[in-house]
């Protein structure tokens, strides 16, 4: 995958750069679609009747178009919102009014805390149980384990479909298959198989799935919600405002169909365009192959770790480009100053998600994450810093002695 | 940016011996937790005051060796000083890790880090402990 080129960080800055998890680089051609919208038709969108307000509303509905069928879903399913966080939080309010005392929300350890407090607060303020998937020794999700948690009082399934930390793909159809059979609703979080595999929330078959622009080298503040038509024809929206109403009158009022129903307020509009134009870009990438490549790399990566003396990884047998692991009695933090200034730029600390930590008996962990711009010689460049930081820290010990 | 100007020898030494570490259980102490969500840092400082004097200070966290270190250094600089010499110290302290001018002579053992300046990622990591620190004598005040 050649394609380092296309992105104008990487022309600047001589970088290895290993933390797509945290955050994606965004390629020329996004940035190019959000300037053409500033420069030439910056109107907003669903409102004037003049021809700059037109060109805005139709690209921005273009561009709902390209990340409905990103997901194989119809463009009505797709909601817009600030992020996966704003997505997973949209449902968790969107439900309230649905959930009680004596009903159960499964989610599990493994989860962001995106993915985690939205269903622990709702629970909190509706009286339900918030029940834990145990996951497996290795720190999976699976199937079996979900059986023994589900129940017929279980109204909400909330799942990551791969770790942010682990970097496991979670059996995301056949625990929605399951969950169906008790009526439980299935809610997927997206955030890190989205910009990474092929994703088809039909054959999923999940009721919504959430996931964020700028981990799919779109820009931030923008985001998706998929919810199954009947769902978002039945929730009440959570917020209201302009845009959202079909019809207002002094004490109340009619909403628009879905997804506007749920987009209140003026829209990041240029971000949106960005949005879609990143998703356009991943597809002529192919998103098979994009999978391939971060495997290629996450599976070079480990044999190098393997080779190497005082290395702890926590996730040997990832399913993607997320390689998490410590240098043994180095703190992390130090770890990433000494690979800063070799030019690589890795996440240190508890990647937002403590309860991960806790599992793993670590407060915080290194994490490389690779995509479409890596190659080779980032993960030799990685490996160099390894080394270099390992060899710098134990230079103290002999000191000390 | 050498390395090494961050991370001196003393600074390791303290991360990996530790003076004064351990909370006491002892009511005339008082008590601060400070941790950093954003990296996982956490540092609890415990100071003994009496007669306006800094009797003792105690430490006990978890977190990275500018962080961990930073708790055992202050923990020898300020023992045994009048507290407006302490506070004097950590204001000193704060101006050296922000790049303004600061009282050299003021700091003893925690010049070490004046190295941090230069890793603005880190200044976060120095200051928490000396954060603490300042609250717990605070936090005394509050109680007269
Ligand atoms: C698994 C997972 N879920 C949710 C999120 C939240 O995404 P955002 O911060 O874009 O809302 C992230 C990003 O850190 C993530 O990795």
């Amino acid at each position: 995958m050649d394609v380092r080129r296309d992105f104008p960080v990487l022309d600047k800055e001589d970088l290895a750069y290993l933390d797509t998890a945290a955050t994606s680089l965004t390629p020329r051609r996004v940035l190019h679609r959000m300037d053409e919208y500033y420069v030439n038709y910056s109107a907003n969108v669903h409102r004037g009747v003049y021809r700059l307000s037109h060109e805005a509303t139709r690209l921005y509905e273009d561009a709902r178009r390209a990340v409905a069928g990103f997901v194989n879903a119809d463009a009505d399913e797709i909601v817009f919102t600030r992020g996966a966080s704003s997505a997973l939080n949209l449902v968790a309010k969107a439900y309230e009014p649905e959930i009680g005392p004596g009903d159960e929300i499964l989610i599990s350890e493994l989860e962001h805390h995106s993915n985690l407090l939205p269903w622990q607060q709702l629970a909190k303020r509706t009286g339900a149980t918030l029940t834990y998937i145990p996951l497996t020794e290795e720190g999976r999700i699976t199937v079996q384990a979900l059986k023994s948690v589900l129940t017929r009082q279980t109204k909400l399934v909330a799942i990551t479909h791969v770790s942010n930390v682990m970097g496991y793909e979670t059996p995301v159809r056949e625990l929605s298959a399951l969950a169906h059979e008790k009526g439980a609703t299935v809610i997927v979080d997206a955030a890190q198989s989205a910009p990474h595999m092929p994703l088809d929330v039909r054959r999923i078959d999940c009721d919504f799935l959430a996931f964020s622009s700028h981990k799919m080298l779109g820009p931030t503040g923008v985001g998706a919600l998929y919810g199954k038509r009947r769902h978002l024809e039945r929730l009440e929206p959570v917020e209201y405002g302009g845009d959202m109403v079909e019809e207002t009158g002094l004490h109340d009022a009619t909403w628009q169909k879905p997804p506007l129903k749920f987009e209140t307020g003026t829209p990041p509009i240029a971000e949106v365009i960005g949005f879609g134009e990143a998703v356009r870009y991943l597809e002529e990438l192919g998103l098979e192959a994009v999978r391939e490549h971060e495997k290629q790399l996450a599976e070079y990566t480990l044999s190098q770790l393997d080779a190497m003396e005082g290395i702890t990884v926590y996730n040997p047998t990832t399913d993607s480009g997320i390689v998490t692991f410590n240098i043994d009695g180095v703190h992390p933090h130090d770890v990433v100053t000494v690979l800063d200034q070799e030019g690589v730029s890795l996440r240190a600390g508890h990647h937002c998600a403590q309860l991960v930590m806790a599992f793993l008996n670590q407060t915080a962990t290194l994490r490389a994450s690779f995509y479409v711009y890596n190659d080779h010689s980032d993960v030799d460049r990685l490996v160099r810093g390894l080394q270099k930081a390992r060899d710098f820290f134990a230079g103290f010990e002999e000191g000390l002695r | 940016m050498k390395m090494q100007n961050l991370y001196r020898q003393i600074i390791m030494e303290h991360y990996k011996r530790p003076r004064n570490k351990g909370l006491l259980e002892d009511d005339r102490y008082v008590t601060e937790h400070i941790r950093n969500p954003s990296c996982g840092d956490d540092v609890t400082i415990q100071t003994l005051l009496a007669d306006g004097v800094v009797k003792d200070i105690r430490h006990e966290g978890s977190g990275c060796s500018i962080c961990c270190s930073s708790a055992s250094v202050l923990s020898e600089v300020l023992k045994d000083k009048p507290l407006e010499s302490a506070l004097e110290v950590s204001r000193q302290y704060k101006g050296m890790l922000t790049g303004e001018d600061f009282d050299a002579d003021l700091l003893e053992d925690a010049i070490a880090y004046q190295g941090v300046q230069d890793f603005p990622a880190r200044i976060k990591c120095a200051s928490i402990a000396w954060q603490a620190f300042e609250s717990t004598v605070k936090a005394g005040d509050d109680d007269e």
